[in-house]
């Protein structure tokens, strides 16, 4: 049996530590759910775009029992991301919230997509006004009855 | 010596590099065609010089040449082979060179292939090329030279990160780059059309090629990049909105508009101006992406504001050229006359509102991108993450998915709606049942989930309606029927192909999303636990030596009612020449759905351990999807009306309008 030298390697690898370590676990299934929620949307600082709900860094795990104590003393979602946002910033919302920089961010595809469609109106009512190049002259109608007409005079096509 | 025989081959190239930019030019405002004939010569050069400079960079990894100071950095003696080969890609300069590689080669193909361009137009494009190479070449030699030596050699190099030490990694960044750098052709065409002041229906047949192989290539990519980072990263998810992620995103969402504009361009000659602002957009988003990996921007601002030679030289490329192609664009489109007209219900119509979505949706990853960059250049810091992303972009790429079977059955020029919708009702029957029994077994609480199959089934059934239609299988009988199917041109087979393949995609991210199942947990050997409907057993661990690593081997016994249905053995490496530990997941595919189970620390009992384990119903799907896209766009490549070289049809000039 070599599992006590898996085990000695284990120990010693001490490296990441999975996400969420269901020693941090809160009993109440439905609390525990919020928390999650919550977590999969807050930023592990130290990470390059990580969630704290996917992060093994020391922080993520820290700030995940933050959460779930916070939750277990009975804040709403809200107030668990007002507490963290006034401790460590905007910057840990993964989801901006809207105003400052993050009104630009949610509003922008609704402006992208007015800007296109102003565009395309336009695009379609300058198609639309006849220009004079579409008319065809007197010698080019005339050309083109010739074209249309055999040598009697009769229709062609 | 090998070493600075390749060196000295890559300052050459970019001495031919120069010369492919200014004669052939010159050629064309002088109407000399001896200087014109030079660009096809100057690219076959290119191609020769610089790979002779890459094979020189491949040998030093293979003989594990340690006096190089790139080899030190990321090669290792007792690398595997295949991992010695990918290590010269997988570090900042041999990963520039693969892209000046694949720049070579792409202009020694319009130089070989494009036997039936016009003598100015080929020399226009393959000069711009040479400006390209030119940049790439000087960029590689003054600030990322891989064939710097160093005085003291050691006697074992640093090795590999380990996380990139996998096949994925050995396939992944070509495949992105062909992608990237292919676009450099449409880049190319466009710069070319806009100096000869002249663009017509033809201009788009050579291009679309190019186009659809890029776009190919990069579909390849970025779905090789999720598969490898769900696998490797262990955290069970496919796509992560990460900055990396959607720099190759951008490329891909316009490459495939400028797919379908082109393709209106080539069969109605609308949309000119359009096509050439795509081409310039989707290189623009290709060096983008290729200068947000690569100049350390992203790692943070301040790490490119210390060491800025590097990435001040990327963001000189990016002017020159994203800005260069604009301003010729503002100055020049307006000589570009404007082709034929179309009602905006019509297929035009459609693939314009598909142009509008998709550009609009690589508007807004490229804003949500770089806005926590800019807000952090200016001292604030903003984050913008996964939530952000699939709240907007979902509805965004949901529009477009919903207008897909669609516009294939609408007519050129004039379209009738109504009768698309007819022939579409049995399709919107199919997806609304697979729809509403979702909801229906599932309840209330998946609504979301039920939308989703019944889109995906929409896109999925739906992009084979314009067969059917044209077949006509109930007017005309069976045989009849497979007849008129096998004289449609091959690129509406691909047309279905792809736009099948996205409904798959479509169909394994909402399934994996709405019913992955998920356990975590501390386990010690003999205990089982039940995930999915699989009840696990943990065997037990043991220790293997690997090449350059140890390895914690766990091994799991999945049974389903009983049975024994399949074995995982998730690990943990420790590498020790990095002395890092990768956790490498315990992935089995069983039908289309696939189980995922990852080790993690020691548990708080001794001997225990804490295991994370999903079952991913029809998870496969989101990549068998793309590989379906890429069939479908390979099917379209190979329509001999596209094929390179090619004659023109004389007489058909359009194809079989859509039946009724």
């Amino acid at each position: 049996m070599r599992l006590p030298a898996a085990i000695a390697l284990l120990l010693a690898l001490a490296g990441p530590a999975l996400a969420v370590d269901p020693s941090e676990r809160l009993a109440d299934p439905a609390l525990e759910a919020r928390a999650r929620q919550i977590s999969e949307e807050l930023r592990c600082l130290v990470c390059q775009n990580q969630s704290i709900d996917a992060s093994d860094a020391q922080l993520a795990k820290d700030l995940r029992i933050l959460v779930r104590e916070r939750i277990a003393a009975g804040d709403s979602d809200d107030a668990v991301r007002d507490f963290l946002v006034e401790r460590y910033g905007e910057f840990v919302l993964l989801r901006p919230r809207p105003h400052g920089v993050g009104l630009v961010l949610w509003a922008l595809p609704a402006a992208l997509l007015l800007l296109a469609a102003g565009g395309l109106f336009i695009a379609v009512r300058r198609r639309a006004a006849p220009s004079g190049s579409e008319r065809l002259s007197a010698e080019e109608e005339a050309a083109l009855n010739a074209l249309a007409q055999d040598e009697d005079g009769r229709p062609n096509i | 010596m090998i070493v600075e025989f390749g060196h000295f081959a890559l300052i050459l190239a970019l001495a031919v590099a120069i010369a492919q930019s200014v004669l052939p030019i010159a050629g064309f405002f002088r109407r000399d065609p001896a200087l014109m004939a030079v660009a096809p010569r100057a690219s076959l050069m290119l191609l020769l010089l610089v790979a002779i400079a890459f094979s020189a960079l491949t040998y030093a990894y293979l003989v594990s040449d340690f006096s190089v100071l790139n080899v030190i950095e990321n090669s290792h003696s007792e690398k595997p082979l295949i991992f010695k080969i990918s290590g010269v890609w997988g570090n900042h300069e041999g990963s520039m060179l693969l892209w000046a590689l694949i720049l070579a080669l792409f202009g020694a193909a319009v130089a070989l292939f494009g036997g039936n361009l016009p003598l100015t137009l080929k020399a226009n494009v393959l000069a711009v090329q040479g400006w390209i190479s030119t940049a790439f070449l000087a960029f590689i030699l003054t600030t990322s030279n891989p064939f710097l030596r160093v005085a003291e050699p050691p006697m074992e190099g640093k090795d590999l990160n380990p996380v990139l030490q996998d096949i994925g990694l050995a396939i992944h960044p070509p495949l992105l780059y062909l992608g990237y750098v292919g676009f450099s052709i449409a880049f190319a065409f466009a710069i070319a059309a806009l100096i000869e002041g002249r663009i017509d229906a033809a201009w788009a047949r050579w291009v679309r090629p190019w186009v659809l192989a890029a776009w190919i290539f990069l579909t390849a990519g970025i779905a090789m990049g999720s598969y490898w980072a769900y696998y490797e990263l262990g955290w069970g998810g496919f796509w992560f909105w990460d900055p990396v992620e959607n720099a190759s995103l951008m490329p891909w969402l316009v490459g495939t508009a400028l797919l379908h504009s082109a393709v209106v361009m080539e069969k109605r000659e609308a949309l000119k101006v359009w096509t050439v602002l795509l081409a310039i957009l989707a290189f623009s988003l290709s060096l983008l992406g290729t200068f947000l990996v690569r100049s350390g921007v992203l790692t943070s601002v301040h790490a490119f504001a210390n060491d800025p030679t590097r990435g001040v030289f990327i963001l000189a490329i990016l002017c020159l050229f994203i800005g260069g192609g604009f301003a010729m664009f503002a100055f020049r489109a307006g000589t570009l006359r404007q082709g034929g007209l179309f009602a905006p219900l019509s297929r035009e119509g459609a693939l314009v509102l598909n142009n509008v979505f998709l550009t609009v949706a690589a508007g807004v990853v490229l804003f949500g991108t770089l806005v926590p960059l800019i807000v952090s250049a200016f001292g604030g810091a903003i984050s913008v993450g996964a939530p952000y992303f699939n709240t907007v972009f979902g509805p965004l790429f949901g529009v477009t998915l919903l207008v897909v079977p669609l516009g294939p059955l609408l007519a050129w020029k004039r379209g009738d709606l109504l009768g698309a919708l007819e022939r579409l009702w049995m399709v919107f029957v199919i997806a609304a049942l697979i729809g509403l029994a979702v909801a229906w077994l599932n309840g209330a609480t998946h609504l979301l989930a039920a939308v989703g199959f019944g889109v995906a089934a929409w896109v999925l059934v739906g992009a084979f309606a314009e067969l059917w239609s044209r077949a006509r299988f109930r007017e005309v009988g069976l045989a009849v029927g497979f007849q008129r199917l096998a004289g449609l041109p091959r690129s509406t087979f691909g047309t279905a192909l792809a736009h099948a393949g996205l409904g798959l995609t479509l169909l394994g991210i909402v399934s994996t999303s709405a019913f992955q199942s998920e356990a975590i947990l501390e386990m010690k050997p003999g205990d089982t636990t039940t995930v999915g409907g699989y009840s696990v057993t943990f065997d037990g661990i043991r220790n293997t030596p690997g090449s350059n690593y140890s390895e914690m081997l766990a091994t799991m016994t999945v049974r389903k009612g009983g049975t024994v249905r399949f074995i995982v053995s998730p690990s943990r490496r420790f590498y020790t020449a990095r002395q890092m530990p990768t956790s490498e997941a315990g992935i089995r595919t069983h039908g289309l759905s696939q189980f995922y189970v990852t080790l993690g620390g020691e548990g708080r009992e001794t001997g225990s351990v804490v295991v994370r384990m999903w079952e991913k119903p029809l998870v496969t799907l989101i990549w068998l999807g793309a590989l379906v896209m890429m069939a479908g766009g390979a099917l379209s490549l190979a329509d001999r009306r596209l094929r390179v070289g090619a004659p023109k049809p004389a007489r058909r000039a359009a194809p079989v309008v859509v039946a009724d």
